[in-house]
């Protein structure tokens, strides 16, 4: 088969592209499990390294995901009656709420932080405890999660659904549990994937807001490529994509509409 | 809770009665004058008008939806239901979207008002195959309800409100959303479903023929009143103001010199009776084609459609007046022709 010049001119800006993105990747793991990297592959390969930073760094990385499940149980509770009254009361004020819950996505997460510390600073129990760096975390992952699930709601008739509920006798409660948050399941899941994926992955602000008692797993990465040999640096970026890589295919998976909505026929 | 079981067509119905209910919405638009309407156990009544007159806002408030203004009040029976939310007041409602959970099966829809009132196992699954019988969606039970088709989905919803055996039933343009066909066949089911259950119900609907075809009795709004309020019959032949009318079919008017007990017009002589008023109405299938001699107006036809059952006729009777004939006559008319016309006097209205 004959190809044109063309096609072969595509194909290589792809795979330069590619190598540029990925081949530092796998360069930093390759750096993890060897031996020594000044002296490169032929020193050896180790797990010696990941294990290392398993001991050293074990804490950041229990610490991270109980701050990512606190924030996903933060954002879950107090996103989704957001989201509700949003997506309910459509006037004014609701439309500048949901414009300023976004702010401090737009807002550098530095600022954000220094903003905390300036409010909170003073209260030397919290500054010191894991829950500072909660509050960081709710703030930059909270609209994440009402958008997402507002999102489904104002898609399905929301009103109309909670009338035909209350007009077969259910109240409130029963309304929201059995109508309103099972038809907003894919908003939630999508939005809960993400607050995690964020949680874990945040740097800026959990790197102001830390204390050498609560650091995470990127404050961790980065204390060790500062003060570590750089294999300690690169097997701690494995340990890291180990998290976050099923997290980041489990988001993909959810986007794909029909693997979320099976279609059985009866 | 349910003291009405054994007999599945026995409901607990009762009549409804609104009190002054009018309705100003917070941004300051009156959907609503203050209205009294009387519905009586096991009627049917046809809300009927055109869009934004309202109708949606009067069954809103009669399913407690909706609040009414201050002083209005609404009574099942005889229990004042005003303070009472929806979901104490034991009706069924029908929407123009079905409104079915997308997140349960067909009978888990139907066997929801059952749940939420607590009703045992047995008992519930026994009134939803009930359900899906009476409204032929056996084979449908498993089903999620996007694989069903409009028709089904809104005999579902039907099934839905029905199955709390509700005191009153509210449909709003249950059939608006179908097609035609579909629209007719549903209705022959709606009506043989109000007919046999004998359940009090309010069907909102803009569509005469809906109306005429379901009511015991059509009340035709206009901007947030009641214009009339009567059989079909009743609003159909004796229409109480222009608007109705207007509304229900359609009507000419002609003007013209009053001459004895004829109207004086260029082409003939219009006979109308005792009663005399330089203005007349009457319906299209009122006029009929004559013979010469029995005619009263030689009128001449502007344009001419054959619909196949009928043909619809625009007539000139002179100072730039037409007229519509409906007329089952299989001659072939022709615009230019002459034709003889008469109107009955007993099909003549006079209206202010
Ligand atoms: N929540 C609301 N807030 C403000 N105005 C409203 C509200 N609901 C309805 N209206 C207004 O009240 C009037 C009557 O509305 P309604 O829905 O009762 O009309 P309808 O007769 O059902 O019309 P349609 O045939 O189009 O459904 C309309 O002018 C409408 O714009
Ligand atoms: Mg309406």
């Amino acid at each position: 088969m004959k190809r044109s010049l063309r096609f072969y001119l595509q194909l290589a800006f792809t795979v330069v592209v590619c190598a540029f993105l990925v081949v530092p990747v796998v360069l930093s793991i390759m750096a993890g499990v060897t031996e020594n990297f000044f002296v490169g592959i032929k020193s050896g390969l180790t797990f010696r390294w990941v294990v290392e930073v398993w001991t050293l760094y074990n804490k950041t990385i229990f610490l991270s995901i109980g701050i990512a499940l606190a924030t996903l149980a933060v954002t879950l509770l107090i996103g989704i009656p957001a989201a509700y009254v949003l997506a309910r009361r459509q006037n004014r004020y609701t439309r500048w709420i949901e414009e300023l819950i976004v702010l401090p996505v737009a807002v550098p997460g530095l600022a954000t932080a220094l903003a905390l510390i300036l409010l909170y600073g003073q209260f030397s129990g919290f500054r010191i405890s894991w829950t500072f760096i909660l509050v960081g975390h709710v703030l930059f992952t909270l609209p994440f999660m009402v958008r997402s699930v507002l999102a489904v709601m104002s898609a399905i008739d929301l009103k109309t659904l909670e009338d035909a509920a209350a007009s077969l006798g259910a109240s409130f409660t029963q309304r929201f549990f059995h109508v309103i948050l099972p038809n907003c399941r894919q908003g939630i899941l999508a939005g809960a994937l993400m607050v995690v994926t964020l949680s874990m992955g945040e740097f800026n602000i959990t790197w102001m807001l830390h204390t050498p008692l609560t650091m995470t797993l990127p404050v961790g990465l980065a204390d060790s490529y500062a003060s570590m040999r750089l294999e300690i640096g690169s097997a701690y970026t494995i340990v890291f994509f180990i998290m976050i890589i099923p997290l980041l295919v489990a988001m993909q998976w959810m986007s794909e509409p029909a693997k979320v909505k099976p279609r059985f026929l009866s | 809770m349910d003291n009405n079981s054994g007999n599945p067509a026995k409901l607990n119905t009762v009549g409804i009665r609104l009190n002054a209910c009018g309705k100003t919405f917070p941004d300051g638009t009156r959907a609503l004058e203050p209205v009294q309407l009387e519905i009586n156990p096991g009627e049917t009544v046809v809300l009927l008008g055109p869009s934004g007159c309202g109708k949606t806002t009067m069954l809103r408030i009669i399913a407690g939806l909706e609040q009414p203004d201050a002083g209005g009040q609404v009574f099942f029976g005889e229990q004042d239901v005003t303070p009472l939310p929806i979901e104490q007041r034991h009706v069924g409602m029908v929407f123009q979207s079905y409104a079915l959970f997308p997140n349960m099966s067909v009978a888990e829809n139907i066997a929801y008002g059952l749940k939420v009132r607590g009703m045992a196992e047995v008992e519930k699954k026994q009134r939803v195959v009930e359900m899906l019988s009476m409204m032929h969606l056996e084979s449908f039970a498993e089903r999620r309800i996007d694989q069903l088709s409009g028709g089904q989905r809104q005999r579902v919803a039907l099934a839905r409100a029905l199955a709390v055996r509700p005191r009153v039933l509210l449909l709003d343009e249950p059939l608006t959303a179908l097609d035609a066909k579909l629209r007719e066949s549903l209705r022959a089911e709606i009506d043989r479903l109000l007919r046999s259950l004998k359940i009090t119900a309010v069907y909102v609907t803009h569509d005469q023929s809906e109306a005429m075809a379901l009511g015991d009795r059509i009340a035709v709004m206009e901007k947030g009143r009641i214009a009339q309020i009567g059989s079909p019959r009743e609003i159909y032949y004796r229409p109480a103001t222009r608007f109705v009318a207007d509304f229900i079919g359609s009507m000419n008017r002609v003007q013209g010199m009053v001459d004895g007990e004829s109207l004086q017009l260029p082409s003939g002589l219009l006979r109308v009776g005792p009663r005399v008023s330089n203005e007349v109405l009457f319906r299209p299938e009122d006029v009929r084609i004559v013979s010469n001699g029995e005619a009263q107006l030689q009128a001449k036809i502007v344009s001419a459609f054959f619909l196949g059952d009928h043909t619809r006729l625009i007539l000139d009777v002179g100072n730039e007046q037409t007229i519509t004939a409906e007329t089952v006559d299989r001659r072939e008319f022709k615009p230019g022709d002459i034709v003889p016309i008469a109107v009955d006097s007993e099909a003549i209205l006079f209206l202010e």
